[in-house]
């Protein structure tokens, strides 16, 4: 039925954590396992059932590789409802991709994005807006993204759809009741009704679509970028948001050459970083290429951490930067607040509204930063467990739906008949409803009866 | 002691509507083609309402006609009334509904099936069939045996039927009717999914016991609108009917003997239908509602009985007479046939295909009230699809499938065979998607070019249809082309239609686009005007009226088209599919759909289900070839 080739991939997001896991999956994920495994008992991990675990060692090429726990499930009941084994071995970015490597050359095809859970949802393990939901979760990196798509999966998008599907479906009950027995003494619907009904399922869906963005910040990160003059303390900043060194930090203007991209977690929000490289002008060829990357970059990105030093005057440079800031979100971060102010604070705030004091030397401030950002991210006001669009299709069922209840209300407003209203009305519940995998027709004509009393 | 009596093409069981259709249909294809009846005066019977047509009904009777089927013409034949509902609530909504003289309509289908070529009209039960090879054996109740390449079983309510009134019950067709009592265990033998549906209908009531004095009249149109493309006139309404209201004193009858209803006390065991509620059922289910609406229509020109439109029941005669007398204009009423329930024997749909022949077995087709749907509209289109169909096997000729997107006989039939139908199934404007594309005043443009195709529609009506076509075309591009200059009395009439005025020349066909404006207040300043046939006009200012509606759903067809051809295997057994839910595993291996278009519309089939056929389909392209 399937492809039942046995993939393997690295199922835990890189660079993060002290623990990589690599899953493989397929009828001949055991016996994949055991050609890199080496239990510590000796015993075969063929050998083993279901639910079980054993410590050993990887083997590569003869040589010991990791020490590594490998977990055993037995088809159906694992995640993909195949044979899986899991290696969870000490990680490093290096070291589990090097045992991935290991287990492709004993066999395994490496999994293509997301086939894990199409496979779990092929063999009947999660329905389709759980798999979307859990293909959130491995995507998401923070509290608030897993907190959104775990209340996916509990329904708290299902209840608030159906709270504004709920209003819609009465209404079109009415109309096709008022269309279909127009002898019973059905009451007439107005045009009050419907836009009254109209309006509210409009602000509603509008509420609905505006988490989207803020739950994309959560999810999907702020693209950021942190720019500032040379030796400013970008790279120290940067380092002080992700926790560890990743930037080279010295003394000497322009080190930082190329567009570092990282992602660190802030609080909610994930913000993907780009630490450029100083704005100046320079003749160095190889600079000057990083530095019209940075002024690119910069009128490109969602979130700008402008960074100023306390301790020298604004510079040709610095104002470049605050004419920028005017056309992105823009946080000015003041650096060195340890050293004596010669910084001209009142002009940046002429351009810049928030303007955070730091120390990246000491780490002070960072708290306030990291608040700033979530109030331009909007998500100080996302409360997940509303429910929130979390994908691309749910939101472009939302948006149809939309368009729709607004159509209708025009109609209504033109004075069109209201078959046509009807019509348009039905496209926006087929569009909830697909979120919530009814169909559209049935519910209409279940409600007609239940709700009206018709018939000869 | 059976003996041979012969051979057909075709042969149709039972005279109703449906049957009817299908036989008409399958004699006009050139098969020889006989239609049974149990009794030859019960063909074209309306054992029932008195009228043809109604919302959505009056749709597939348009189709019907454009087909080339017979409903249409013949109702306009026997029309005493005729009303086209919904008026201004839109064009999409439009019904057209006629009371007709039952006794005139069967006689004159009668004469119909009597004159028709190739068709063989005959009293006679049918009591078995038998699968042979080529075609099916069957055997009347004089022990006759017929040989027939293909037979459609229309058996309405005769399957079976047992009559409920309080707490009498009896075996019968409808109307004191003999009931088909032998056929069912023949139809079981062959493996149909048979089941019981029941349905009901009121009393009739002498005109003369009626004090009309008080009630609402209502009239019909003036002038009255043939449902066929070929009746050029009706002439005047011939009658009126009227309209009463029950009270607390009815609802009161009811309420002290619902015990007695062989319904509440738990006889009937058949499903009944939800929107032709017996009024006793109206009032336990709606029970905070004051009074109900009841009509009163004429049965005929030459009788004096009435129907009781909304008051249909199943309790004792006595408590009958007794709930119609309390109500306005009934105080003295006599009851001249009462009012019961009727409980039959009909198949599972989902056992047939868009041909509406039964997918294991060739050659045999189910139409009517047998496929599980109600209405002699929805009967009577489901023959004319099933007639055609069992002549164009005979005659080695491509099926005939009517679609959603072309035809609410189309979305009629899908419905059954896909969703099959859990109580009697009655068409309904909201069953259909389209329902801005598939009006009834544009049913000749969509389907009489089909039904020419199929050799049911003359040549001399085609050539009519196609310069009717050609007459529109001009139409719009005149309104395209002519431009109105402002003046006093147009504006006046803008401003009290409560409209923009115009200060420029503007094109006539942005005026009409106008919600507020129409063919008729246009028609002083539109000198230019031909004279056209009032179905052009009506057409024309429907289309640039709506043409945005319309186009948005032209796409949602396309869109639909798109998913029907991603076709399916029929002999793939889903539950080897294990991504798929149990139940949706269930329904496909049932219905066995043949593309995802109609996979999607089975109830229980849900879009991630869809979403799983999609993605199976995709993984094993190229290699179902061999098994598909």
């Amino acid at each position: 039925m399937t492809d039942n080739r046995t993939i393997a991939a690295i199922s835990t997001a890189q660079g993060e954590g002290g623990i990589g896991v690599i899953r493989i999956s397929g009828d001949e994920a055991i016996e994949t396992a055991d050609r890199v495994f080496k239990n510590i008992n000796g015993r075969r991990l063929s050998d083993m059932s279901g639910y079980t675990a054993a410590f050993g060692k990887i083997i590569s090429g003869g040589e010991e590789l990791d020490e590594a726990v490998a977990l055993v499930f037995r088809a159906p009941h694992s995640y993909t409802g195949e044979n899986v084994v899991e290696l969870s071995c000490h990680g490093g970015v290096y070291i589990t991709q090097q045992v991935l490597r290991t287990v492709l050359e004993a066999g395994a095809v490496p999994a293509q994005a997301g086939e894990f859970t199409k496979r779990a949802f092929l063999n009947g393990k999660l329905d389709l807006t759980e798999a979307e939901a859990v293909i959130d979760i491995i995507s998401a990196k923070s509290k608030a993204a897993a907190g959104a798509a775990m209340s996916v999966k509990e329904g708290a998008l299902r209840r608030r759809i159906t709270g504004i599907k709920d209003d819609l479906l009465t209404l079109a009950s009415h109309l096709s009741a008022w269309a279909d027995y127009p002898e019973e003494d059905i009451a007439e619907v107005s045009e009050e009704m419907i836009l009254e009904v109209c309006r509210k399922a409009g602000s509603d869906l509008e509420n609905l679509l505006s988490t989207y963005d803020s739950g994309q910040a959560v999810k999907q990160g702020i693209d950021t970028v942190i720019a500032g003059k040379p030796n400013v303390g970008k790279s120290t900043l940067m380092n002080l948001l992700s926790g560890y060194e990743k930037s080279i930090v010295t003394d000497i203007p322009g080190t930082t050459r190329d567009i570092v991209e990282d992602t660190i977690v802030a609080g909610d929000v994930i913000l993907r970083l780009s630490d450029t490289a100083g704005l100046r002008s320079t003749d160095d060829a190889v600079e000057k290429i990083g530095v019209d990357r940075a002024k690119k970059r910069l009128e490109q990105c969602s979130l700008l951490l402008a960074v100023f030093d306390n301790s020298s005057v604004l510079e040709e440079y610095d104002f470049e930067l605050l004419k920028a800031a005017e056309n992105v979100p823009a946080i000015a971060v003041i650096n060195k607040t340890d050293l004596p102010n010669k910084l001209d604070v009142e002009k940046i705030k002429s351009y810049i509204d928030n303007i955070i004091y730091i120390s990246a030397a000491t780490g002070e401030g960072k708290d306030e930063l990291i608040r700033a950002v979530s109030v331009i991210a909007g998500t100080d006001r996302l409360n997940p467990s509303e429910g929130i669009l979390s994908n691309e299709r749910q939101r472009l069922n939302a948006l149809t739906a939309l368009n729709s209840v607004k159509e209708a209300a025009e109609a209504t407003e033109a004075g069109l008949t209201f078959d046509a209203v009807t019509v348009t009305l039905e496209e926006a519940i087929s569009a909830l409803l697909e979120m919530t995998g009814e169909s559209a027709s049935e519910e209409i004509i279940d409600r007609v009866f239940h709700n009206f009393c018709v018939g000869k | 002691m059976t003996y041979f009596a012969g051979e057909y093409d075709v042969a149709v069981i039972g005279a109703g509507h449906a049957g009817i259709e299908a036989a008409l249909a399958s004699a006009r294809l050139g098969c020889r083609t006989a239609i049974f009846t149990i009794n030859m005066d019960a063909v074209g019977n309306c054992p029932c309402n008195p009228s043809i047509g109604g919302t959505a009904k009056g749709h597939l009777v348009r189709e019907l006609d454009a087909l080339g089927g017979e409903m249409g013409k013949t109702a306009d034949e026997c029309f005493l009334q005729s009303r086209m509902l919904n008026r201004g609530k839109g064009p999409a909504v439009h019904s057209l509904r006629a009371q007709i003289d039952r006794r005139r309509y069967s006689e004159v289908m009668k004469h119909k099936l009597e004159l028709q070529e190739n068709l063989e009209l005959r009293q006679a039960e049918i009591t078995d069939i038998i699968k042979q090879d080529g075609g099916y054996l069957i055997t009347t109740q004089m022990l006759a045996q017929y040989f027939c390449r293909a037979v459609i079983i229309a058996t309405g309510t005769f399957l079976g039927g047992k009559i409920y009134v309080g707490e009498v019950s009896y075996e019968s067709g409808p109307d004191g009717m003999f009931p088909a009592t032998k056929l069912a265990i023949s139809l079981k033998k062959l493996g149909l999914p048979l089941r019981r549906f029941k349905t009901g209908t009121p009393a009739r009531i002498l005109r003369r016991s009626i004090d009309f004095t008080d009630l609402e009249v209502q009239k019909g149109d003036v002038p009255p609108q043939p449902f066929s493309y070929e009746t050029e006139s009706l002439g005047d309404n011939k009658v009126d009917c009227h309209i009463s209201w029950t009270n607390d004193r009815t609802k009161q009858v009811i309420l002290e003997n619902i015990h007695r209803s062989p319904l509440y006390a738990g006889r009937i065991e058949g499903v009944g239908p939800r929107y032709c509620p017996s009024f006793e059922d109206k009032v336990m289910r709606f029970a905070d509602k004051p009074r109900h609406q009841l009509f009163i229509e004429p049965c005929g020109e030459n009788t004096e009985e009435m129907y009781m439109q909304g008051m249909s029941s199943s309790l004792p005669e006595e408590i009958q007479l007794k709930f119609y007398r309390t109500i306005k204009g009934l105080e003295k009423c006599v009851i001249m046939r009462p009012a019961y329930a009727i409980e039959y024997d009909c198949v599972d749909p989902t056992a047939m295909s868009a041909t509406l022949e039964f997918k294991t077995l060739e050659g045999l087709y189910g139409a009517g009230q047998f496929n599980g749907s109600s209405g002699y509209e929805e009967a009577a289109a489901q023959g004319f699809v099933a007639g055609v169909n069992a002549a164009l096997k005979v005659l080695g000729r491509e099926p005939f499938v009517l679609t959603r997107a072309n035809s609410y006989i189309g979305t009629l039939i899908d419905d059954l065979v896909t969703k099959g139908a859990n109580e009697p199934y009655r068409m309904m404007t909201s069953r259909s998607e389209y329902r801005l594309v598939l009006r009834q005043d544009n049913a000749d443009e969509r389907l009489t070019p089909i039904g020419h195709e199929l050799g049911l529609i003359s040549e001399e009506r085609y050539h009519k249809f196609l310069k009717k076509q050609e007459l529109k075309k001009q139409e719009i591009k005149r309104l395209k082309a002519t431009t109105i200059s402002p003046s006093d009395d147009l504006n006046k009439m803008l401003v009290s239609r409560e409209t923009s005025e115009i200060t420029t020349g503007v094109r006539l066909i942005d005026l009409i686009k106008r919600p507020q404006l129409n063919y008729e207040c246009l028609s002083p300043f539109d000198p230019t005007r031909p004279e056209l046939e009032a179905n052009i006009f009506e057409q024309v200012e429907i289309e640039i009226k709506y043409e945005g509606y319309i186009q948005k759903q032209l796409k949602q067809v396309e869109q639909m088209k798109k998913l029907e051809k991603k076709l399916l295997p029929t002999n793939f057994d889903y539950k080897t599919l294990s991504g798929l839910r149990l139940e949706a595993q269930e329904k496909l291996n049932n219905i066995k759909p043949l593309n995802i278009g109609q996979a999607s519309r089975i109830s229980g089939v849900s879009p991630a289900d869809v979403s799983v056929l999609l993605i199976w389909l995709a993984a094993n392209r190229g290699q179902t070839d061999g098994n598909a």
